[in-house]
């Protein structure tokens, strides 16, 4: 084996699941990677995910990437570490991923031994110390109420429990909720390797081909050493460059110069970006600021109630010229329909009515007003149960069907889109933390099971 | 006369997406060093600007002025709780428009 001097660092994909090309797995092999690393979830989608414990991605396009994820990592003999399993990092996705996993490696008759990690939390053990948890800008000081009302709590892990998977003999890691710069950065740090160039170097990588100049053409190649890292795509055709590089820092991000992490900050106002030819980059002077108070941050979903969609079109120019006129009566008679009707007050339930076409991304900010062309009017019902919501969108059907703008002397029919019009969503959710809990050690919340003698 | 032009214009790309689920930052990639000006200028973006545009508070603004990349980033709390029965843009990813639509005046020479 040669000796660590330097890691190299293949990321395939940003995410598992959104599949890559197989070259992109042939040529970081053939460049001498010595850790594969991805990202198995995120929370862009929204709080479904959390909330419900299910997956984003389907089951057999999860299959598709690890049955290629697991044959390089057996062939060349490196682990592979994948993070956030289940797109929310519950402990229903990371036995999800790893029930997959065995699969793969039974039908493959591959010799791998699986680490999982769990990293969801219980309510009443965090509400039992609550002056150890600490809100993130916009979020409000926490209480055991809020805590108690989520369906799942998961806590973000720093590469420090994943290190101690690879040392106790894991070939393959699947840990549950991770930031998505750890898993890069675990392997790289457990060869001693510096904490400045081996977390850029983790961000940068963290979206796959994000990072260079067509993210459609596979993964990329990170090479962390002592003074810096230098990265290149693994498709011959794409290209790194200075500006791709450094403009990685300000995807998804608050602030593009620091990122903070369990164990401290990445810092990375003073790093410098070098092409060393047309398509790799050198950079250098990123920093990793310890932090005196190792934090874990906390992701937690609850249900807001139940929601029913009806979704309905109009083409017709009379009715679009005048469109807010015909969008305010509409909204009137739902409520007075509503109430005549199932006997609810204003309370009961909540509705949300969407002008596609018009104006429904943008809402009241919306700069541009002339009358649309065809406008789709979808309205979201939510209530405390489902039958209600179904209820009340029911009864606003004949609106949705008939309702004529005021200057009409007669009942137009509106376009409906589907049969029945309406769809139960079913439960619906919100994130509710925005917090981090101090810890006295970085692997306290979270539980490793490490692969038994003889598993394989 | 001088000629009313938008961001859009001057820029090769400008976006929006969540960053987690509490903010949603934009940037603005533009084409050269002048555009870049234009919008790096605190007297024509500011936080009162991206407030008045957004509905958000001018407090809670941050702006990241990056002139190596010729970038101008903005991030501010989610307006609206994501998923919520009021999320119309799930991943914040079509909330660029008013910024990219903002006029800015540019002289012939510009400035």
């Amino acid at each position: 084996m040669r000796t660590m001097t330097d890691v190299r660092i293949l990321a395939p994909t940003g995410m598992l699941g959104a599949g890559f090309p197989p070259e992109t797995l042939t040529r970081g092999l053939e460049l001498g990677a010595d850790v594969i690393a991805v990202d198995g979830g995120s929370t862009d989608s929204g709080p479904y995910y959390l909330g419900s414990g299910t997956a984003k991605t389907a089951a057999a396009a999860v299959a598709r990437d690890l049955r290629l994820l697991l044959r390089a990592a057996a062939s060349a003999g490196i682990p592979l570490i994948i993070g956030s399993c289940g797109t929310s990092g519950t402990d229903s996705g990371v036995d999800w991923v790893a029930g997959i996993a065995r699969e793969i490696l039974a039908s493959e008759g591959l010799d791998l031994r699986i680490a999982t990690i769990y990293s969801e939390q219980q309510a009443a053990s965090l509400g039992g110390d609550l002056d150890r948890i600490h809100p993130l800008p916009p979020a409000g000081e926490l209480d055991t109420a809020t805590l108690a009302s989520c369906t799942h709590i998961v806590g973000m892990m720093g590469h420090e429990p994943i290190v101690a998977a690879l040392e106790g003999g894991a070939d393959v890691v699947l840990a549950g909720r991770a930031t998505d710069t750890a898993l890069a950065a675990a392997y790289p740090l457990m060869k001693g390797l510096p904490a400045g160039p081996v977390w850029h170097a983790a961000k940068i990588v963290e979206c796959g081909g994000q990072c260079t100049t067509d993210p459609r053409a596979g993964g990329v190649l990170a090479t962390v050493d002592a003074t810096g890292f230098t990265i290149e795509p693994l498709d011959p055709g794409n290209a790194c460059t200075p500006t791709s590089v450094a403009a990685h820092m300000l995807y998804e991000t608050v602030n593009p110069f620091s990122m903070r992490e369990p164990a401290g900050t990445i810092v990375v106002s003073d790093a410098t970006y070098q092409a060393l030819d047309d398509r790799r980059v050198r950079v250098e002077g990123s920093r990793f600021e310890p932090a005196e108070q190792h934090t874990i941050k906390l992701e937690g979903a609850r249900i807001t109630g139940y929601e029913t969609m009806s979704f309905t079109a109009i083409r017709d120019p009379h009715i679009l010229g005048q469109i807010d006129t015909w969008a305010a009566l509409l909204r009137k008679m739902i409520g007075e329909w509503v109430t005549r009707t199932l006997g609810l007050a204003d309370g009961d339930y909540a509705i949300d009515l969407r002008l596609y076409g018009y104006d429904a991304i943008l809402d009241e900010i919306e700069p541009d007003r002339r009358p649309p062309k065809e406008v789709g009017v979808m309205l979201l019902v939510r209530a405390a149960e489902q039958a209600t919501a179904t209820a009340v969108a029911k009864v606003v059907n004949p609106l949705m069907l008939h309702l004529p703008t005021p200057d009409m002397s007669y009942l137009p029919s509106l376009a409906f889109a589907t049969s029945p019009a309406e769809t139960e969503r079913g439960a619906v959710y919100e994130f509710v933390l925005n917090h981090v809990v101090d810890v006295d050690s970085p692997t306290s919340l979270f539980r490793v099971h490490l692969p038994e003698a003889g598993d394989a | 006369m001088p000629e009313t032009r938008t961001i859009a214009d001057l820029a090769l790309e400008v976006r929006s997406k969540n960053a987690g689920p509490f903010w949603v930052t934009m940037e603005l990639f533009m084409r050269d060093a002048a555009g870049y000006a234009l919008v790096a200028d605190p007297g024509f973006l500011n936080g009162p600007v991206v407030a008045r545009l957004y509905g958000v508070d001018a407090g809670a603004v941050q702006i990241f002025r990056l002139p190596a990349l010729n970038v101008v980033k903005i991030s501010f709390p989610r307006p609206v709780s994501q998923g919520s029965l009021r999320d119309r843009d799930i991943h914040a990813g079509q909330h660029h428009v008013p910024l990219a639509q903002l006029a800015v005046l540019t002289g012939s020479g510009g400035r």
